[in-house]
């Protein structure tokens, strides 16, 4: 994922229009149904994810609990949803800080070139000698625990590998005679940027964010898990797995649930972030090889 | 070759120096006060004299430049200071609980090494076959699977419900195959894949139909000159590996009940207890840094080209 070549062509004609397949639009309908779901699924779940029923304590699905009841009394299915619209909150928050970051760093290292692309291109090396968990960790340390301090330490921890190819591809095209020309004419670099050199970077960005979604939420949740991310009662797949740990024994269901909505969600992102990438970067296909 | 493994080593220097000072200047430049965390974990009121005493104590009213240079220096000897809410030296402690973790991910990363490479031979081999396709749901299932969430559903297949294996605590192998398995699922799915595509990829060169046309058995060809080539971006990538294996493990600990860095480092990070935080992070740096100067290593003894143009591989 990271040793990615850097291509700024077009892809081939023939490779547009085939390529997003049955796969590609199986995925496309598997991640629109979940954003639905996460948008509307918690005005069509009769009870709060939240209400605690001690009367109604781990319950059996039921016709009234669809997927029975936590440890509190709380409907599961309820929890599931909301869970769903905290995971793809934070992960799109998460992935516009990374991209700003990213795009701003490497395009500043990029356009500028000389000192400033050695410092800031040493500066984001040093981000990469940290394994990301680690590193995530050690922001939360400073940050304080909570989801929003999560999705900001996950940010800080992933945009190098962003900063690198939007250098490197401003730097492979910034010589060209076009450029060059737009120099000339007096147009200023940052208009430059936005207008010839940025909209070239941003083929390869969405093949890496929609490559890299799927991970960024397995992140999330994993701090979670831990009790570093999303306080409880809020519901969210890791806390609900978090919270399961101890039924293990007596209720394994109560585990099932929102590990398998991690699995479908983060699957489905996975699926369309390849179909992304077959589709805008057939070079990158690693189906490539003959 | 010896030129090489020395240059590299040199090169650690600067990274481990860099990732220091970042560690240093974020938890000092962050938004929360040192001194106040430290008398929330000794359980002392924040009155102001106390919290100018604890400034005075913590060398925080000196300038940053000079608090950094003492602590870079107290490093080099060893010396991490002392944590906050347990008033124990950090490094022993944290020297204590490292050999399990170390086990556990080592235990993983062989496991992805073992289990990945056979299973991408063998999708080569029978490309677009049933063997490949296999492999190929595996590996899809794998990158997607919640590492934890894998840790639950073997504890409850195994232990729960077979009663075969232990769910918790530390022992022979029976102990360490369920949480290693957790976390190396993600890395084996994405080198069965990348070992497969290089391997179909060498396997169209000209060398290789060059060795074919002498006539050599297919499995000489295969052995000599595909493999050879194809495992190259499989070192590259267990590099990469390393790092989210040491992640994977910190997680899947305190499922399984696993005695390693990981709930120590996680409560740290929780009480905020800064000298602990600090050094458990510029021990994980320094682990993969080192496994990435063997993986370099490695890498420049298996591709002549590497060590003998004396540039980088990452």
């Amino acid at each position: 994922m990271s040793d990615l070549a850097i291509h700024t062509g077009d892809a081939p004609a023939s490779a547009r229009g085939s390529r997003f397949g049955l796969t590609g639009r199986i995925a496309l309908g598997l991640v629109l149904a979940i954003v639905l779901v996460a948008i509307f699924g918690p005005f069509l779940v009769p009870y709060e994810p939240n209400a605690v029923d001690l009367s109604a304590r781990l319950q059996s699905p039921s016709a009234a609990h669809l997927l029975g009841t936590d440890h509190l009394g709380r409907d599961v299915l309820a929890r599931l949803v909301a869970g769903a619209g905290v995971s793809l909150g934070s992960v799109a928050i998460a992935l516009s800080l990374i991209l700003v970051l990213g795009i701003t760093i490497g395009g500043i290292a990029g356009v500028a070139g000389g000192r400033t692309d050695q410092v800031l291109m040493r500066f984001t090396d040093v981000f990469l000698t940290f394994p990301t968990l680690v590193l995530s960790l050690f922001l939360v340390a400073m940050l304080g625990t909570g989801l929003v301090n999560v999705v900001i330490a996950i940010a800080l921890s992933h945009w190098a590998w962003y900063a690198r190819i939007v250098r490197g591809i401003v730097l492979s095209l910034k010589h060209r005679d076009f450029i060059l020309a737009s120099r000339l004419a007096g147009v200023g670099r940052l208009r430059i940027f936005a207008v010839h050199l940025l909209p070239a970077t941003l083929s390869q960005l969405v093949v890496l964010a929609s490559l890299d979604i799927g991970h960024i939420m397995l992140h999330v949740s994993g701090l979670s898990f831990l009790g570093l991310g999303v306080v409880p009662p809020t519901a969210e797949w890791g806390v609900m797995l978090n919270d399961a740990r101890q039924f293990i024994w007596t209720e394994p269901f109560l585990m099932i649930w929102p590990g398998l909505a991690l699995f479908v969600t983060v699957m489905a992102f996975n699926l369309l972030g390849d179909a992304v990438r077959d589709r805008l970067d057939p070079h990158l296909r690693m189906e490539h090889a003959h | 070759m010896a030129l090489f493994i020395l240059r590299r080593l040199a090169l650690m220097v600067p990274m481990l120096l860099g990732a220091s000072l970042v560690i240093f200047l974020v938890l000092r430049l962050g938004p929360s006060d040192p001194a106040l965390d430290y008398l929330r974990l000794s359980r002392l009121p924040p009155t102001p004299q106390a919290v100018e005493a604890a400034r005075e104590l913590l060398g925080l009213d000196r300038p940053i430049l000079v608090q950094y240079l003492d602590w870079l220096w107290s490093a080099l000897h060893l010396d991490f200071g002392v944590s906050y809410a347990l008033q124990r030296p950090v490094l022993p402690d944290l020297l204590h609980y490292l050999p399990a973790t170390l086990q556990l991910a080592g235990f993983a990363l062989l496991l992805t090494l073992a289990i990945s490479v056979p299973l991408g031979i063998w999708a080569a081999r029978h490309r677009d076959g049933l063997p490949d396709n296999a492999v190929r749901v595996v590996a899809f299932l794998g990158v997607s699977m919640p590492n934890f969430w894998l840790g639950f559903l073997l504890i409850f297949l195994f232990s729960v419900e077979l009663g075969w294996l232990p769910a918790m605590g530390k022992g022979g192998l029976s102990h360490i195959v369920m949480p290693a398995i957790a976390i190396s699922l993600m890395s084996l799915a994405i080198n069965a894949r990348l070992l497969r595509a290089s391997m179909l990829e060498v396997a169209g060169q000209r060398h290789v139909t060059y060795a074919r046309l002498r006539g050599l058995s297919d499995r000489k060809v295969e052995r000599s000159h595909i493999l050879r080539n194809a495992l190259l971006p499989i070192v590259t990538a267990t590099g990469m590996h390393v790092g989210e294996l040491i992640g994977g493990t910190l997680i899947i600990e305190s499922i399984f009940g696993w005695p390693g860095v990981g709930r120590y480092a996680v409560s740290a990070v929780f009480n905020r207890d800064y000298p602990v935080v600090q050094c458990f992070t510029l021990l994980m740096v320094a682990i993969f840094v080192l496994c990435n100067l063997v993986v370099d290593i490695a890498y420049a003894y298996a591709d002549p080209r590497i060590r003998l143009s004396g540039e980088g591989t990452r």
